[in-house]
């Protein structure tokens, strides 16, 4: 069987979130889904290519869709919500702008694709048959709250995902494996993405708001979608817990860990070993 | 008889941040939202708003004196709420870099020194190679002893990689040059 879809990992799901690519890939095994890594992909150039240069931070993203194409394949799953924000950008652009789309064909020294569509293992996998009959096990002692961040759905208008102040997409995904996730305000607020690199200040009192109001009503655990947060979130926490004087120990899972957990997969093939603040007690209580 | 009522601002670096961004900021009637929504608003004296009606009136330095286009994260959501379709996240992109363009030093440099750092190594492996990049923001903010702790503890989890990946440099830095140049005579038409 050809592989139906084209992974474009992405610079993170190779180093700081490759728990996130060793869950997906073992999801995806799980459900039968094939899926063909872009050979020789090349980085997004993510927030600083667009602070620095529109052409480049457009041009980059589009070097991955060629090669996508190349491959013969007309769908690209992203993980990362950074890069699945970048592609989708750079598609938009260059649809609304005819003189921006012929410098990005320049710069890459190819014609653009006519077509490809970007997508979020979210939007595949909520479209999956037999969900419900792969699950294995049964995770009821979590009480999990959905963190979206910024860039799976915003700017709306571009992302075209779920409803972009309160989505619901990764809620009902876990839900329909039978684990609890919880209503909460903080859903698409910003951690400080990449600003914990320079001023960590700013990123630990965004997160502290996070945790503070994932621990206020009743979470043990928040899932994400992307990379930056998950990074910000968890290998932070302890940072945020001294500077704030509080106690969170939160596990923070990427949900396709939760989904290959209550698929049966063992926590040490989905990755959960590297993660900072361990989930060993909260799991071994289920 | 109706009239065009929007009243469009001389200013040069409004001019300019259309050229950079396509964002015409004379859109924009202040109901703040985009100060209200912005997760930075409590560490800047210039919320998003500010910045937008000091670009219209033409006050340049009060702009880049700011620190709010250098903090901003880029969560978009100012420019997802904005009911006059500015997108607000692409004006702060605008004004930094037409600073950066004018050699006006960036009010945050630790910023400034993370986007060049991390460019500088997209450029030269095709993918971000973290450590590489740390190394290079630490030369150029000097804070050497910044996340040390954390950066072995992420080593040790097996987050970080010891040796870069060199899949696709070449092109990569092509596609750089070439951005550069189309850059340079955009600027002379």
């Amino acid at each position: 069987m050809t592989a139906k879809y084209a992974y474009y990992p992405g610079c993170s799901l190779h180093s700081t979130g490759s728990e996130y690519d060793i869950s997906f890939r073992a999801v995806c095994e799980k459900l039968g889904m094939e899926i063909k890594e872009i050979d020789g992909w090349i980085c997004c150039g993510t927030s600083p290519a667009h602070s620095s240069s529109r052409l480049l931070s457009l041009a980059l993203p589009y070097e991955n869709i060629c090669l996508a194409e190349k491959m013969g394949m007309s769908d690209i799953v992203a993980p990362c919500a950074a890069c699945f924000a970048r592609l989708k950008t750079a598609i938009y652009e260059a649809n609304e702008d005819a003189e921006i789309a012929s410098q990005i064909s320049e710069a890459i020294e190819k014609p653009l694709p006519k077509s490809m569509n970007i997508l979020s293992p979210l939007e595949i996998f909520c479209n999956q048959q037999g969900l419900a009959e792969a699950v294995t096990k049964q995770l009821s002692e979590l009480k999990v709250v959905c963190y979206y961040g910024c860039l799976l759905t915003r700017p709306s208008k571009v992302m075209q995902f779920d409803e972009c102040e309160y989505p619901m997409a990764m809620d009902e995904l876990l839900r329909s494996l039978g684990i609890e996730t919880l209503d909460w305000s903080y859903k698409t607020e910003c951690c400080g993405g990449a600003l914990a690199m320079t001023r960590t200040d700013v990123v630990l009192k965004l997160t502290h708001d996070i945790l503070e109001e994932a621990k206020a009503v009743g979470a043990n655990a928040i899932a994400v979608g992307c990379p930056l947060c998950h990074v910000n979130l968890d290998t932070r926490q302890t940072e945020v817990e001294k500077e704030y004087d509080t106690q969170y120990g939160l596990p923070i899972f990427y949900f396709t860990q939760l989904m290959g957990l209550a698929m049966g997969v063992a926590g040490d093939k989905l990755g959960l070993q590297k993660h900072f603040v361990s989930a060993d007690g909260l799991l071994s209580g289920v | 008889m109706e009239a065009n009522l929007t009243i469009t601002s001389q200013s040069q670096l409004a001019k300019a941040v259309f050229n950079e961004s396509g964002q015409d900021v004379n859109l924009c009637y202040q109901c703040r939202k985009c100060a209200a929504g912005c997760p930075i608003s409590y560490a800047v004296f210039c919320k998003p708003t500010q910045i937008i009606h000091a670009i219209r009136l033409g006050m340049d330095d009060l702009v880049y004196k700011s620190k709010a286009m250098w903090l901003c994260a880029s969560c978009e959501t100012c420019t997802t709420r904005c009911p006059q379709e500015v997108d607000i996240a692409k004006v702060m992109d605008a004004v930094k870099i037409t600073a950066v363009k004018q050699g006006i030093k960036p009010t945050i440099p630790q910023v400034a020194a993370f986007y060049r750092a991390a460019l500088s190594n997209i450029k030269m492996f095709g993918r971000m190679y973290e450590m590489g990049m740390i190394v290079g923001l630490k030369m150029r903010t000097f804070e050497f002893f910044k996340d040390v702790g954390m950066g072995m503890k992420m080593f040790k989890k097996g987050k970080l990689k010891m040796v870069p990946s060199f899949t696709g440099a070449l092109r990569t830095r092509k596609i750089f040059n070439r951005v550069k140049s189309i850059e340079k005579r955009n600027r002379k038409t």
